[in-house]
């Protein structure tokens, strides 16, 4: 089981107190997208992703982005049994959409350099190193149940 | 993945846009590296402060960020620009290579919080692709 620091855990329910999902979860998405484009290969369905400029304003996308972030909420209500809480999610992403475990590394890197963006300097070093454990212990769930 | 004219042409143009902060960043970058992913704390253990804002972080953040920008500037041939760099880091040094693409994570986190409108997802890909290739030149004299 990870511990979590009194500290980490006010630190990571003030992000999810004012994140703002629309804006946080299209920009990251979009930006994974970009900046890693093999990552694209998951998402032959969603329309035009022929460069930034589409990626950034393809609705399809940023719908899903928003739902990716939404994802995330089932950690923070259940912080200290973060595995078992996305035992069924890691289900679905080997067996039926076969998703690669490190393009989850790769979007928590987009969304902390998207919060780092909007946050500026409140995103403190402590409060990466807290996001940052926090995103870590969710893509490893997320990869658990991968065989 | 090598550069094209396009990165390249991103490249020097965040740089510029950057550089007179270069020294600021570097320490922030390295402040943020050592605090966040802590296992980097094994190479400084000569330091008597690792910590964001002291004075050994503030020297030599900017003295990366200072190598960095020179390396811009030899974009066309990095292993050879970056040879005696790289015979330091890989004889005297030996700094893991894992750990040169958690610095340049902290170095994308650092130009986003300070420069969120010009470090757009296409600057992201070519600074990360520059940073990349940076890190196999200094890499090249290891074995």
């Amino acid at each position: 089981m990870v511990e979590w620091t009194d500290q980490e855990r006010t630190l990571i329910a003030n992000i999810f107190a004012n994140l703002d999902y629309e804006d946080i979860g299209s920009k990251a998405l979009a930006r994974c997208l970009i900046v890693y484009p093999w990552t694209q290969r998951y998402f032959g369905g969603f329309g035009n992703l022929y460069n930034a400029d589409a990626i950034m304003n393809n609705p399809m996308i940023s719908a899903h982005g928003v739902k990716i972030l939404h994802g995330l909420d089932r950690a923070v209500k259940n912080m200290d049994d973060i595995k078992n809480a996305y035992a069924t999610l890691s289900e679905l992403h080997s067996e039926k959409l076969h998703v690669d475990p490190d393009n989850f590394r790769l979007l928590s890197d987009c969304l902390s350099i998207v919060i780092a963006s909007k946050m500026g300097y409140d995103f403190t070093p402590d409060l990466q190193a807290a996001w940052q454990k926090f995103l870590t212990v969710v893509v490893f769930a997320l990869g658990r149940q991968y065989h | 993945m090598s550069l094209n004219a396009k990165d390249k042409g991103l490249i020097t143009g965040i740089w510029s846009k950057i550089s007179s902060k270069a020294p600021e960043l570097g320490a922030e970058a390295l402040g943020r590296m050592l605090t966040v992913y802590p296992q980097t704390k094994t190479y400084f253990s000569h330091w008597a402060d690792t910590s964001p804002g002291s004075a050994p972080v503030k020297k030599h953040g900017a003295v990366i960020m200072a190598a960095i920008g020179d390396a811009v500037t030899k974009m066309d041939d990095l292993v050879g620009g970056l040879s005696s760099l790289s015979e330091l880091h890989a004889f005297k040094l030996r700094v893991d290579p894992a750990n040169f693409k958690i610095l340049a994570h902290n170095i994308h986190v650092t130009i986003a919080m300070y420069f969120p409108a010009d470090f757009t997802a296409e600057v992201h890909l070519a600074l990360d692709k520059f940073l990349q290739n940076l890190a196999l030149a200094l890499a090249e004299r290891y074995r």
